[in-house]
């Protein structure tokens, strides 16, 4: 059972006991808050993650409100706001958040596996323990959904990677990372909308065009959409 | 009109950057050095998101094609207006046809120039600043380019005779001069060097995860600007700090300031185009007042970090306010001789 079948059974058991611990609360700089919920990162989780947010951005003084993978951030005007005020009302909007699912749209990425395009495949391969053809059949198997966007404009931190597949990030990160690759960083996989540095390996590359400023709607995919990436080519 | 003959390194359009969108993945861009940016602007008497010209490294040439009256802030580039010197911090008008050469800086990094009226792009998601990663904003989405034209606002030109294109010339104290530039030493702390750049850091999210080593290390060490640093972040060379948890964490938020410490144990401090999220532990975070402090820093300089309590980086800001209302006062004063009361 994949990890994102496993938390939609999960969400969709209401009578399901659920027991909230508190999140762990930590200042980054004096301008921001890191909000951590306890493990493991689940759809459910996220879900609260993604209700909480829309509270916070109505909070004073609060100038940003970033999810992260089972995290929130939020950075405030560091004369106006303090750690210690954001702390209590992330904390009860935490208690009392709502776990609302997201249907968004599903996507299909076509992907063109290994070669020039995925120079980590083989890396991937070896340190699974797969062949490449291994890892992009697991790869292109599962659904997976959208948890937030961040570290690039358009760029989608997707849930439901094959716990399988799971690598390191590089320990010295690229400086340039195609436009359109298609990698994983530890237990997340997802796309550059960009060429940008980054430590993932990088499986492959796909032609779709991830954020475009120009477009009313700039990134192409959102929270809570469903991601399936096809085979579009396969070097090796 | 601007006319750029001479782009060098790296110029850019920019203004205080985007806010309010980084859950989108867009980040912060903008004046790496925000308070030369934002005295620029009161130098020319543009209201503080107008937009302005980033020149790091230089050398940079630029022709008016009208008259204007425009600013000259950060860093010390030995400019000149047609071969006449010109001090930085200062705000002068300009004729039509003449030419401003920034050269190189004696110190620091980067300059920045206001022009009254402003940097005439067109807006996106909030801002005229240049987005070099994303490839959006400012003029085309990248660095400009010998040739280029800068279109200047004519809209919202200033009516203030102390600023008019007709008065002279006259500057202001730089913030590096000011007595707010101090920085407090805890005892015991390592002397910093007479070249090295002294940041503020408040200990980050993950910073006693780190070994004890590393953590002495963070302070006691100079860490190098290495030259595969950019507006997107410094990476530094100095010892490695090790961590014995080694597990990756869960993608979450980094901000300008955090200093994160990839597995090669060397850090890297974010900066104004640093991406949104990152996954490497958060050793510690500059304090917001010290930002343009490190936008100034040069390439192979030494940084020294300094810990400081949460009050102290308040405190640090709160000068910053003053220095800034210092700034206002005298154009205040300028104002009432030159008789100009609006």
């Amino acid at each position: 059972m994949t990890f994102f079948s496993k938390q939609v059974d999960a969400i969709d058991t209401p009578t399901q006991p659920v027991v909230l611990t508190q999140p762990t609360l930590l200042p980054l700089g004096d301008n921001a808050l890191v909000c951590t919920f306890a493990p493991p990162a689940t759809l459910a989780t996220q879900a609260r993650v993604w209700s909480v947010a829309r509270l916070a951005r109505a909070w004073p003084h609060v100038t940003e409100v970033v999810p992260g993978m089972n995290n929130l951030t939020l950075v405030f005007d560091p004369l106006l706001a303090d750690a210690d005020g954001l702390s209590a009302l992330l904390t009860s909007a935490w208690l009392s958040a709502d776990e609302n699912d997201a249907s968004g749209n599903i996507v299909e990425i076509p992907v063109h596996y290994g070669g020039a395009d995925g120079p980590d495949l083989e890396l991937v391969a070896r340190h699974t323990g797969l062949t490449p053809e291994q890892v992009i059949a697991r790869h292109t198997a599962a659904d997976y959904v959208v948890f937030f966007l961040g570290f690039q404009p358009g760029f989608a931190y997707l849930g439901g990677l094959d716990p399988s597949l799971a690598t390191p990030r590089r320990a010295e990160p690229r400086l340039a990372v195609p436009i359109g690759s298609v990698g994983i960083g530890g237990e997340q996989t997802g796309i550059y909308p960009a060429e940008s540095p980054g430590g993932w390996q990088l499986l492959g590359r796909t032609p779709l065009k991830l954020f475009d400023p120009a477009r009313t709607a700039p990134s192409l995919l959102a929270p809570g959409d469903r991601v399936r990436f096809t085979v579009a080519g396969v070097k090796t | 009109m601007i006319h750029v003959i001479r782009a060098g390194t790296l110029t850019s359009v920019q203004d205080l950057g985007r806010s309010g969108l980084r859950h989108l993945g867009i980040c912060q861009s903008g004046a790496l050095d925000t308070l030369a940016m934002g005295v620029a602007n009161r130098l020319v008497g543009n209201p503080s998101d107008a937009a302005g010209i980033e020149i790091t490294i230089g050398p940079t040439v630029l022709r008016f094609t009208r008259n204007a009256r425009i600013a000259i802030t950060g860093a010390d580039f030995a400019a000149t207006l047609d071969e006449v010197p010109v001090h930085a911090w200062w705000s002068l008008p300009v004729l039509a046809g003449q030419q401003l050469t920034l050269r190189a800086p004696r110190h620091g990094m980067r300059a920045y120039v206001a022009v009254a009226g402003g940097i005439d792009v067109i807006p996106m998601q909030g801002s005229r600043s240049t987005d070099l990663q994303a490839g959006f904003g400012g003029l085309g989405g990248r660095a400009l380019r010998d040739g280029d034209r800068l279109p200047v606002s004519g809209a919202l030109q200033s009516r203030d005779l102390a600023l008019g294109p007709d008065t002279a010339g006259f500057g202001v104290k730089s913030p590096a001069l000011c007595e707010f530039g101090h920085i407090p030493v805890a005892p015991g702390a390592a002397l910093a060097g007479a070249n090295d750049t002294v940041i503020r850091v408040l200990p980050g999210p993950e910073y006693a995860s780190f070994s004890p080593a590393a953590q002495a290390a963070l302070w006691a060490s100079p860490w190098r600007i290495t030259p595969n640093s950019n507006r997107m972040g410094y990476r530094l060379a100095g010892p490695s700090l090790e961590r014995p948890d080694t597990q990756d964490l869960l993608s979450h938020a980094v901000l300008p300031g955090t200093i994160q410490v990839p597995p090669n144990g060397q850090p890297i401090v974010l900066m104004g185009d640093a991406q949104t999220a990152g996954g490497y532990p958060k050793i510690g975070a500059v304090i917001s007042a010290d930002l343009w402090r490190l936008a100034q820093a040069r390439l192979n300089a030494s940084l020294r970090f300094v810990p400081v309590e949460l009050k102290h980086a308040r405190q640090a800001l709160v000068e910053i306010g003053q220095y800034l209302q210092q700034v206002d006062l005298a154009l205040q004063m300028r104002r009432e001789r030159l008789g100009n009361r609006r």
